[in-house]
Formats: structure tokens, C-alpha cells, sequence
């Protein structure tokens, strides 16, 4: 054998073990997801399970529950990922300019990303309670923030935010680093001023950190589900797309419908992905960056 | 820039660094400060206790369902990580020493299932599981859980792999060890600090985990604390259950603050790896 054909098969038995794992974990259930999304299937009936052709599809496009869910979760994900962005970058220019307590700052930062969703959606769910917390004693109000839709969409796109900034600054401190010193130097011997020299020479030149940073950040916001069930549950209309989905699978043990919401939540994600790709062309092959 | 500006500036700098530290900490000490409230305590609205106790924690371990999800927890997350690392390594070195046909297709699986929603597979996993026994056991969330942090183990070590000096394993091999002595004596000591740097992230994406734990399991036998705690109830119906799921939140929020304190620059170093080379 070549030691190029030895090489060869050398990687693919490296490579099997996690190719199987991810064909088997994902794409498996997924085409699983769209034969069961094509029964009339209720776990609590099964005896009744039937082929129904696309109906499934029709009665979920033709609901309100899932447009409203839509709806819920782009405001979510339009509001927490552009919230993070600005503020993300606020932190990043804050890391790259300490001169001292760095280290201080990153570990600190990186406390909000790896406390576990639950527990951050449950500190500012007790923080944010009329009786328990102490934001409307420091705000001087008194009113249930999460019993009126849009102050707990306020609340859940806080906590969106709060939890997933520092990974939003991290990466764009990253992207710091593509920016050589001397070039935004060179620009502001030339006469501009700093806002000036950050929009044409430091953001261009960090535009590929930005663009994978905001396609992560916002196929994330679109998954959103830990935050909002802990602090609605999806009450008072706040129902993100991935709690409709459990709801109808999980709740109700109606594989076919749910399936068939779950399909169309993926198909939304291949979209989001391909828009973003469109828009800003990512260099998906080489996109590195990752979820919390 | 004359001195007076940057002396300004580094002085915005230190309070803007400050004001960061504190919307970092604040839930964190806000849940601290609520877990060491007397019961009585609890709807004081205060931001510091006035009385300390820890009669909260001394509930949460006496709480059978508790210590079970504590346990469910570290054992799955454990293996998730150990496994997902094990597999990430194999692939990583074959995409950073070999070359293959198919290598494309590797990184394009990699980003495909790191944008994959996990909600869109919890049916199908719900209903198969449940037909392979696999419903309510511990296999039965390690596996998505590795799987799922495949794409970030697989490019966080690629990038650590890429910065190996290769040449120590062409040279143990002209000395006359095989492939696979060379790997494990010269180039896994070397490649340590990468698999670290892995192995903190799968695990804090492991122990995060609630929509999986929330589908998957149903009992003790499998549970895991996030999808305990977001039920949680107090010990009496009458009793607010603040404080209990405060003490909880403490407990399984300390192992995290332990980890990136210690690991801070791997986190970051793992975190950032190929975002920016691309």
C-alpha cells in the first residue's frame, strides 16, 4: 500500500468513531423526525397512529400558537443578539485596554457564560420577584415583572444578555487581535478621529470574528429555551419556537404534530444560516467559533 | 496623547473593568447572599443578609433528590467528557497530520451539528430511546451530550494540535518507536494542555444541559441537577422554596467559578481557537 493510501486509511478510522457519533445522534433522528412528522402519531393514542401525508405541517403553519411562537422568538433573538453586540463590543475595547487586572476581568467573565442557564434564569427570576427580590425595592417599583408580557420579555431578554455578552466579548477580543496596532496608529496620524478610526479600520478588518460571532450568537437566540421556561414557562405569550416544540412532543407525547414542529424548526435554522452565509458570506469551512 | 488624556482614560478604563466585575458577580452573589437567609428572611428584599445561616443547605443535601441529581450530574458529564475528548482527539490529529480525502466533509459535519437545534431531535430520540432502553439512564444523555460537543472538542484541539512541535514524533519514530508509541509517549504529554482546555468546555456544556435532561430522564435513576432544580418546591408547601433552590444553585454554581478561575486562560485560549485564524 501507498503511504499516501495508508494515510488515508488511517484518518477515516480516526475520523469514524466521531462521524458515526454525529451521524447517529443528528442526522439519524432528524430523518426519524420527518418520517414520524408524516403519522398521525400520539403516544398517549397509539393505536390510532396512521399515515396523514403533509397535514401535520398544515395544522402547524395554520396555527396561531406557532406563529405567535415566531414572533416571541425573533423578538428575542433580534433584541438579545444586538443588545449583546454593542455591549459585547463595550467589553472587548474594556479587556484590550486594561493595563492591569486582566486576568481579574476575563475570569469574571467567564462566570456568566459557564454557570449553568438554569441557575442564571433562576437568580434573576427570584431577583426580579415581587416579594423575594430586590430589583423593584432598588428600582422603587412594585408590580410583577413576569406576569405581563412585555416586562417579562424585558426580563428574558436581560437574562439572555447578561448570560452570553462575555462570549459574544471574548470572540470580538479575539477578533482584536486580526487588527494590526499600527494600522489604526497610522490612521489617526492621518487625522481621524477615533470613532472614525474604529468604524473604517478596526471593524472592517475584524469583520470575519464579527460575522461568526453574530451567526452562533443568533442561531442560539433562536434555540432559546432553558431561559424562557424557567422564568414564564411560556406564559403570558412568551413562548419561544423550541418550547412549542417540547410542549407538543414532550408535554403532550404527540410525536407527529411535534415532529412536525420540530422539522420546521430546523428547516428555520438551515435558513438563518444560509441567509447570514448570503449576507455577510462566512467562510463556513473555516467558521470556528461555537455555542455556550 | 498628552499624559493628562491617558491618565483620564486609564481611569475610565479601571471603573468601566470594575463596573464589568460587577454585572458579572452580581446574580452570582445575589444567589449567595439569598442562600444564606434565615426562612423567615427571605422576603426582605434585602441585598445582604441581615441574619446568616445554613439551614438552606443543610435542607438541600438531606434532599434524596437532590443528592441523586448531584450524582447524575458529575458521572454524566464525566463521561461525556471523557468521550468526547477521546473521539475529538483521534479526529483533530488525523486533520492536522494527515492528509485525506474527506477532510471537508469532517469540518462541514463538525459545523453542521454545531448548529443543529437540539429541540428538533428530542422526539425521535424520546421515542427510539425508549425502544432501546436506553429512556432514563445515564448512556442515554451522554451520548447527545458527546456528540453535541464533538464540533468544539474536534476545533479547540485542531487548534492546540496545529502549534505541536510534529518533528519530536518523526524523530521517536526514526529512534524506532511505532505510530502509536510515538503518539502516546511523545505527542499526548505534548497535546495535554489542549485535551485540558477541551475537556473544561465539553464539561461545562455537559453539566449546563437542561433540554436533554428535561426530555431524556424522568427519575432519580437519571436526572440531572438542572432539570431538578427548576422544579424545585420547598420542603412544606408553605415554605417559599427560594431559599432551597438558591443553596442548590450555589452548589452547582461553585464547581464552574472553581473551574474557569483555575483554567481561565485555557477557557479563553479553547474558546477563541479558530474564531479567529479561521
Amino acid at each position: 500500500m501507498s503511504a499516501a493510501a495508508r494515510d488515508t486509511r488511517l484518518a477515516w478510522l480516526l475520523c469514524a468513531p466521531a462521524v458515526a457519533a454525529m451521524l447517529l445522534v443528528t442526522a439519524y433522528p432528524i430523518a426519524y423526525a420527518v418520517w414520524l412528522s408524516l403519522f398521525r402519531y400520539d403516544l398517549r393514542f397509539p393505536e390510532q397512529r396512521a399515515f396523514v401525508g403533509l397535514a401535520n405541517y398544515a395544522s402547524v403553519l395554520g396555527s396561531e400558537v406557532w406563529w405567535q411562537a415566531v414572533v416571541n422568538t425573533l423578538i428575542v433573538t433580534v433584541a438579545s443578539v444586538s443588545l449583546e453586540l454593542v455591549l459585547g463590543f463595550a467589553f472587548a475595547l474594556l479587556m484590550h485596554r486594561a493595563l492591569f487586572g486582566r486576568r481579574v476581568l476575563r475570569t469574571a467573565l467567564l462566570v456568566p457564560y459557564g454557570i449553568v442557564t438554569v441557575v442564571a434564569a433562576l437568580a434573576w427570576r427570584l431577583a426580579f420577584d415581587p416579594t423575594t427580590g430586590f430589583v423593584n425595592r432598588l428600582l422603587e417599583l412594585d408590580g410583577d415583572w413576569l406576569a405581563e408580557r412585555g416586562t417579562a420579555f424585558a426580563v428574558i431578554v436581560f437574562a439572555e444578555v447578561w448570560k452570553t455578552t462575555p462570549f459574544m466579548a471574548l470572540l470580538l477580543l479575539a477578533g482584536f487581535t486580526l487588527v494590526p496596532p499600527e494600522l489604526s496608529s497610522a490612521a489617526r496620524v492621518d487625522g481621524a478621529t477615533r470613532v472614525q478610526t474604529f468604524f473604517r479600520v478596526t471593524l472592517p478588518l475584524m469583520r470575519p470574528a464579527v460575522v461568526v460571532a453574530l451567526l452562533f450568537r443568533t442561531l442560539d437566540a433562536f434555540r432559546v429555551f432553558d431561559t424562557v421556561f424557567v422564568l414564564t414557562g411560556g406564559a403570558q405569550d412568551t413562548a419561544s419556537v423550541s418550547i412549542v416544540a417540547y410542549r407538543a412532543l414532550i408535554t403532550r407525547l404527540n410525536l407527529g404534530l411535534g415532529s412536525a414542529v420540530a422539522v420546521i424548526v430546523f428547516a428555520c435554522v438551515v435558513g438563518i444560516a444560509a441567509l447570514v452565509g448570503a449576507l455577510f458570506g462566512v467562510p463556513y469551512a473555516a467558521a470556528g467559533a461555537r455555542r455556550r | 496623547m498628552s499624559a493628562r488624556t491617558r491618565r483620564f482614560e486609564q481611569a475610565c478604563v479601571s471603573a468601566g473593568s470594575a463596573l464589568v466585575i460587577v454585572y458579572a458577580l452580581a446574580p452570582v452573589a445575589w444567589i449567595v447572599s439569598l442562600s444564606l437567609k434565615p426562612a423567615a428572611d427571605l422576603g426582605d428584599g434585602r441585598l445582604l443578609p441581615a441574619r446568616a445561616t445554613l439551614d438552606q443547605y443543610r435542607a438541600v443535601f438531606a434532599d434524596p433528590g437532590f443528592a441523586a441529581a448531584l450524582v447524575n450530574s458529575l458521572g454524566v458529564a464525566s463521561l461525556a467528557t471523557a468521550l468526547s475528548v477521546a473521539l475529538a482527539a483521534a479526529a483533530a490529529y488525523a486533520l492536522v497530520r494527515l492528509t485525506f480525502p474527506g477532510r471537508q466533509l469532517l469540518l462541514s459535519a463538525a459545523l453542521a451539528v454545531a448548529m443543529f437545534p437540539p429541540v428538533a431531535i428530542i422526539g425521535p430520540l424520546f421515542d427510539l430511546w425508549r425502544v432501546v432502553g436506553l429512556y432514563d439512564t445515564w448512556p442515554g444523555l451522554v451520548l447527545p451530550y458527546m456528540t453535541f460537543t464533538l464540533p468544539l472538542a474536534i476545533w479547540t484541539l485542531t487548534a492546540f494540535f496545529r502549534q505541536i512541535p510534529w518533528e519530536l514524533e518523526k524523530a521517536a519514530r526514526v529512534d524506532g518507536a511505532t505510530r502509536l508509541q510515538a503518539f502516546y509517549r511523545v505527542i499526548v504529554p505534548l497535546a495535554a494542555p489542549g485535551m485540558f482546555a477541551a475537556a473544561v468546555l465539553v464539561f461545562i456544556f455537559a453539566w449546563n444541559d437542561f433540554l436533554f435532561a428535561l426530555s431524556l430522564t424522568s427519575t432519580d435513576a437519571a436526572r440531572t441537577v438542572p432539570a431538578v432544580i427548576a422544579f424545585f418546591t420547598g420542603s412544606s408547601q408553605f415554605e417559599r422554596p427560594a431559599g432551597a433552590i438558591a443553596a442548590a444553585s450555589v452548589v452547582v454554581t461553585a464547581p464552574i467559578v472553581v473551574l474557569v478561575a483555575v483554567f481561565e486562560k485555557r477557557i479563553v485560549a479553547g474558546l477563541t481557537a479558530g474564531a479567529v485564524k479561521g
